[in-house]
């Protein structure tokens, strides 16, 4: 006897009909392909941004010499910025330019603080080699020793609740991912269930007839397998304009702190990979509610 | 000629109710003719879904095709029942398809080449003379109409034992004999029959047909009341059995 699986494919699949309800589960799979692709997105964006954050933290220091007379200061800075420049953990020390501090104070100050007696203090912004706490402790102590008027700010200490909120922010995106593809896969299951309740004179018959758990779970493999792939698109498409508006957005923003929220070719990966990976899910939460199923008829 | 089924003190029980099959004996052999009589719940719907490997027994031995169907393992039996033809007694055609799909049904489910499902449905509409309504539904078929299209998804795929639960119930006599005919035709071919019955009149008109007849679920000797002399049916009803197939086109269990 031939065998032909293509055109065997068509005519078994028509073995169940639409079923009423059959496009419900195309839209199952695409509102929670949309949230779990904008949950994976924020994620990844997170995820990037606390990385980039961790990177600029590590290892930086900024040196601030409080002194209200403005040539006490200015020595107290050229002496800091002198020593700190012979330290093995140091990478580079910068002077902020006083121009370009006034600038940042002006929201505050005004446009002439120092004219008005209000205290501006220098700041040198300092790279370690590395960023370990011994080095950070070496460089404070040196810098104190050059003048008592200078206090050390590490990055890491201020921007740290910062980057700890982001990776608390990617984790649980990863979270709702998990949570989302275990939701899905249960409603696989149940649709699958439902579809072989509503199908069972059918499914009975089949049986009957020598069909095996196999032929019968295929028919709904199928089934599913192009109600998510349909789900899967519209998903993905929306997921895709709502990421895209929202890149822009960010885009638009210019912050510093924002600009680290972006997508890498890895993650875009992750993203494309992600409508791939509900369909198959869906696949095999058919194929295994059936199965179950199926075991419980002689 | 080889034994078929073999039943031997075969008990079937429901839940923990009285036995619905009681010590039931009987042999079955290649090729025979065999009704099923017994009133309503005397169990021969049961008996039948034991031939049919929809349901397993209590208690006893039933030996299908030379092997033990009691102690089969689960992932076998499909094989076996690709071996059975089954006309249920509400036809249980699925509503969605064709009479042409719905007939098709076990040739798919062999896996057997579209083009062979194909022409084997054509051959099978012709034979029950309902090539006009291959792409009818169900739902617009009359009762005989559908009950054909039963009976031809049961032997399409020659079954080595068929097994028909009161086919004829449900149609007018005429419907009844021309049915019957059909059952004889596949009959000469070499299948096993079993057809459940209450019609003591289609009985008489099989000669040579074995009787197991079933009182409240165990097997007793039949009494044959007196029925009227068998009448030929016309000729205009009588079925054209279909040309043997060749190897290729009869789906076997593969076993």
């Amino acid at each position: 006897m031939k065998r032909s699986k293509a055109t065997r494919g068509g005519a078994e699949a028509r073995a169940l009909d639409d079923g009423g309800g059959a496009h419900v589960m195309s839209w199952v799979i695409a509102i929670m392909l949309f949230l779990t692709l904008l949950s994976g997105a924020a994620g990844l964006a997170t995820a990037h941004a606390a990385g980039a954050l961790d990177r600029q933290m590590a290892g930086r220091l900024t040196v601030q010499i409080v002194e209200g007379e403005t040539q006490r200061r200015d020595a107290a800075a050229a002496q800091v910025l002198r020593v700190l420049r012979t330290l093995p953990d140091v990478a580079r020390a910068t002077p902020v330019a006083q121009a370009d501090l006034a600038r940042m104070l002006e929201p505050w100050l005004g446009s002439d603080a120092e004219a008005a007696g209000l205290p501006v203090p220098a700041l040198v912004d300092v790279d370690l080699t590395s960023d370990d706490a011994a080095a950070i402790a070496r460089v404070t102590a040196a810098v104190t020793r050059a003048s008592p008027a200078a206090r050390v700010d590490s990055h890491a200490t201020w921007l740290g609740p910062v980057g700890r909120l982001l990776d608390t922010a990617a984790w649980l995106a990863g979270a709702i991912i998990l949570l989302m593809l275990v939701a899905t896969g249960a409603v696989v299951m149940l649709a699958a269930r439902a579809g072989l309740e509503a199908h069972r004179a059918t499914i009975e018959v089949i049986h009957m007839l020598g069909a095996t758990d196999r032929q019968v779970a295929r028919l709904f493999q199928r089934r599913i397998a192009l109600d998510a792939g349909i789900g899967a698109v519209v998903g993905s498409v929306i997921a895709g304009g709502a990421i895209a508006l929202i890149a822009r957005q960010v885009g638009a923003l210019e912050s510093e702190l924002l600009g680290g929220l972006r997508l890498g070719i890895a993650d875009l990966g992750m993203l494309i990979a992600l409508p791939f990976g509900f369909v198959a899910l869906a696949i095999g939460a058919a194929r295994l509610a059936v199965l179950r199923q199926m075991r419980r008829m002689l | 000629m080889a034994n078929i089924v073999q039943f031997e003190n075969v008990g079937l029980r429901y839940g923990a109710g009285e036995e619905t099959l009681c010590d039931v004996s009987f042999t079955l052999r290649s090729g025979q003719f065999h009704f099923l009589t017994g009133a309503s719940g005397a169990g021969k719907t049961s008996l039948l879904r034991l031939l049919y490997l929809s349901q397993r027994p209590s208690r006893g031995i039933i030996r299908l095709f030379g092997e033990d169907a009691v102690i089969l393992p689960r992932d076998r039996l499909p094989g076996f029942r690709r071996r059975i033809g089954v006309v249920f007694q509400d036809f249980r055609l699925v509503p969605h398809l064709s009479a042409a799909d719905n007939i098709a049904l076990p040739l798919r489910v062999a896996g057997m080449a579209e083009s062979e499902v194909a022409r084997a449905v054509r051959e099978m509409l012709a034979w029950i003379g309902l090539s006009e309504r291959a792409g009818a539904r169900p739902a617009t078929l009359s009762g005989g109409e559908q009950q054909r299209v039963a009976i031809a998804r049961a032997v399409i795929a020659r079954p080595e034992l068929l097994v028909a639960d009161e086919p004829t119930g449900n149609v007018d006599p005429a419907m009844a004999e021309r049915l019957l005919h059909l059952f004889s035709s596949l009959h000469r071919l070499g299948t096993t029959v079993v057809m459940a019955t209450h019609d003591w009149h289609l009985i008489e008109r099989v000669p040579g047909a074995h009787h197991l007849h079933l009182e409240r679920g165990r097997l007793v000797d039949a009494e044959w009341p007196e029925v009227p002399p068998p009448v030929p049916p016309p000729a205009s009803i009588e079925p054209r059995a279909p040309t043997p197939s060749p190897r290729s086109t009869i789906v076997r269990s593969g076993l």
